[in-house]
């Protein structure tokens, strides 16, 4: 039996491995995006790749993300299979048409015989301080777009699995990285990070009986604090972290709430037209007799995102999700 | 010795780092479209290329009219023609080779036809029963693209992926004057000159973006000039000159694949018919510049060059018509077959595996099917 060596590491390296590791392992595999090369991106996470495989194989673009994008998809009609880096949330929606009426669309537009591999690498979400158009939480356009996959890690881990199954992917995936989790570290086995998680499956993070909590990327992990503070409560809270929004795992989720019978959905976005309301009603539809509650939604505002000095306001916290779980109506048991 | 003094004398220079990059004065398109039939020039002209260019201007007449005609019948949902663009859409085609790409508009089945896509299945979008009803693998034709200028980074993409695998490829990409306002259009020009990507961009400036003519489009001098702020060559051609076409983009093909990189091309052209049969353009233009422009057509100019050279003669103009007859006459009888349709389809295609999700909703969609059967099973 060997011993595994566990070290610490942020979900930021293990991006980065993962790249790296997919540009080793299969030659079609190619960078592109604004800063990408020299700098290594500006959150670094492509570090290093310029270096080691050459200026072709990660490729600093002009300025342009319609540009990066289209230009990805004729690499990848060609047979490569290009991940792309938007800078920021905000930055990505120039290329929103590429994505909406090509990447999407390619696959099915030609029955099958031209697939789009593309993986579109999107720091998303809020928390790190950034002046306007740097903390958008973009996925509903995302999850409203047929032919996408939409995944976003919560640890580590996933970071690094996440990527190699989207980069493996025949199929076009928008992979959402929470940048405020960049430097987060968790415990990771970077001598051998080969697990690659099937894109599409949910996991429950923490197990509880009283309620689930349904979230996924940046809110996890204040989920997970809001379950610990919920002991004191006497709520023992279920956290299932969804990783793939586009497929969704609705299996994973239902088995939970089935179990709990609550559900409050948690994320950044805003909840009007948010995914906070098309995960509700998947619940609902599937698990209305086991609900002994409504199932409510901790999200952000409906509103742009707000300056640094306001957005702690706007964030879900421990507080608002003890105040929602507060709602679930638990007299009715008593 | 005074302050002034002491500073030295003042010796203007520029902005530190500075130089020039690209002398533009190469770049710059002809003061006027390039001509070769009725000129010196055509004498040079091949001519086994300029009967090649005829027989398939005819045909490719005879196919706009046809489609067009097969719209009033319904078999076609809508049919953009290229009527009096027959230059442009047969020269794209004639001049690759085999293993390049084309990536065309809406509006360029003809040169997907001409590059030797099944017209059917060329005209499967404009028909309704699919998207793209071509493998563009097969003939290395992209498919149609209808948000304009969205499919010029395409072929930039693909050709800069083709010269990092050492394959010796060019892409042509076709785009209207309307597309030209688009940012995709900026941005592919600029992608293919700072890679000095094997890519040719033909703009056929036919006159109209649907109603909006060009001067409401642009205030460049002309579209070929807008190469020169990329730092790539701009050329200007009499797009109804399929012999000047032809050249034109013969000469960039080449210039791309010995590595010179993107020129963009403007064919100046006009769109005989209106914007789709859909559309009705005597509301935005009147007779008398449809009149000239038909006294520029392009299948006259050839007939003309190659008849008074003794190159072309009643026999040989009879068998081209027939020739266009014949094909117009199958393409006529072959869709008015209807289109095997399954929708289930419909969920195949999406993601490589569908989803658990599409997988029920196909079901449903199956059980309506069902229901309807036995409904009519009934009645």
């Amino acid at each position: 039996m060997t011993t595994v060596a566990l070290k610490p590491a942020t979900m930021a390296q293990a991006l980065t491995r993962a790249l790296r590791d997919a540009m080793a392992d299969d030659p079609a595999v190619h960078v592109l995006g604004e800063d990408v090369g020299t700098l290594g991106g500006v959150f670094r996470i492509t570090d290093g790749l310029a270096k080691e495989f050459g200026d072709d194989r990660c490729t600093d673009t002009p300025l342009a993300e319609a540009g990066i994008l289209g230009t990805a998809v004729g690499m990848a009609m060609y047979g490569l299979r290009p991940v792309v880096e938007m800078q920021f949330d905000a930055f990505a929606y120039p290329a929103f048409e590429q994505l909406a009426s090509h990447v999407a669309k390619m696959r099915n537009r030609t029955r099958g015989r031209m697939p789009l591999p593309i993986t579109i690498r999107v720091p998303y979400g809020g928390g790190i301080g950034g002046v306007e158009h740097h903390s958008d939480s973009s996925e509903a356009y995302y999850m409203a777009t047929p032919g996408l996959h939409v995944v976003t890690p919560a640890t580590v881990a996933d970071a690094y699995g996440l990527l190699r199954a989207a980069i493996a992917s025949d199929d076009p995936v928008v992979f959402l990285e929470p940048k405020r989790l960049y430097w987060s570290k968790d415990s990771w086995n970077p001598d051998d990070p080969q697990t690659v998680e099937p894109i599409g499956r949910a996991v429950v993070r923490r197990t509880g009986t009283s309620a689930t909590l349904i979230t996924y990327g940046p809110s996890v992990s204040v989920c997970l604090e809001a379950a610990e503070a919920a002991r004191a409560e006497g709520w023992d809270l279920e956290v299932v972290d969804l990783r793939s929004l586009v497929p969704f795992d609705d299996e994973t989720v239902c088995a939970s709430v089935r179990r709990t019978g609550r559900a409050v959905v948690v994320h950044e976005a805003g909840s009007f037209s948010g995914p906070g309301g098309e995960i509700a009603a998947r619940v609902t539809e599937r698990c209305f007799h086991y609900l002994e509650a409504p199932v409510l939604r901790v999200a952000g505002f409906d509103i742009p995102y707000p300056p640094p000095m306001l957005e702690r306001h706007h964030l879900p916290g421990v507080d608002r999700i003890l105040d929602a779980v507060a709602r679930l109506q638990w007299e009715a048991e008593s | 010795m005074t302050v002034m003094e002491q500073r030295g004398a003042y010796r203007p220079s520029p902005p530190p780092a500075w130089q020039p990059r690209t002398d533009p004065a190469p770049l710059l398109p002809d003061a006027e479209p390039y001509r070769v039939l009725g000129t010196e020039a055509a004498a040079k002209a091949d001519p086994e290329l300029l009967r090649r260019l005829y027989a398939q201007l005819v045909l490719g007449r005879r196919y706009n009219v046809q489609a067009t005609a097969l719209t009033k019948q319904g078999r076609l949902a809508v049919y953009p023609s290229s009527t009096g663009q027959e230059a442009c859409e047969v020269a794209a085609a004639l001049c690759l080779q085999e293993r390049d790409w084309l990536f065309p508009s809406y509006r360029d089945t003809l040169a997907v036809v001409a590059r030797g896509v099944d017209p059917v299945e060329a005209l499967t979008l404009l028909r309704g029963d699919w998207h793209t009803g071509y493998d563009p693998y097969e003939h290395r034709v992209a498919p149609l693209s209808t948000p304009l200028a969205t499919q010029l980074p395409h072929a930039v993409g693909l050709a800069h992926a083709a010269r990092l695998k050492g394959d010796d490829v060019v892409a042509l990409a076709m785009i209207g004057d309307g597309g030209t306002s688009e940012g995709d259009f900026h941005e592919a020009l600029n992608f293919a000159a700072v890679w000095q990507t094997p890519v040719v961009f033909l703009v056929q400036n036919n006159g109209f973006a649907i109603s909006v003519p060009l001067a409401k489009q642009t205030a460049a001098p002309t579209l070929a000039h807008k190469a020169v702020g990329y730092g790539m060559p701009g050329r200007l051609v009499d797009g109804n000159d399929a012999a000047a076409v032809h050249e034109v983009l013969g000469d960039a093909v080449r210039h791309a694949r010995a590595g010179g990189g993107p020129t963009l091309i403007e064919a100046v052209t006009y769109r005989i018919d209106a914007h789709t049969n859909a559309d009705d353009a005597t509301r935005y233009r009147g007779d008398a510049e449809v009149e000239a422009w038909r006294a520029h057509d392009p299948i006259q100019l050839l007939e003309r060059e190659l008849t008074e050279r003794g190159l072309l003669d009643e026999a040989g103009i009879e068998a081209a018509r027939e020739d266009a007859e014949a094909m117009a006459a199958r393409l006529r009888e072959r869709m008015n077959q209807d289109a095997p349709l399954d929708p289930m389809d419909l969920f195949e295609h999406v993601y490589a595996e569908p989803t658990p999700q599409l997988r029920e909703q196909q079901a449903q969609l199956r059980a309506e099917l069902e229901a309807e059967t036995e409904e009519g099973a009934v009645r």
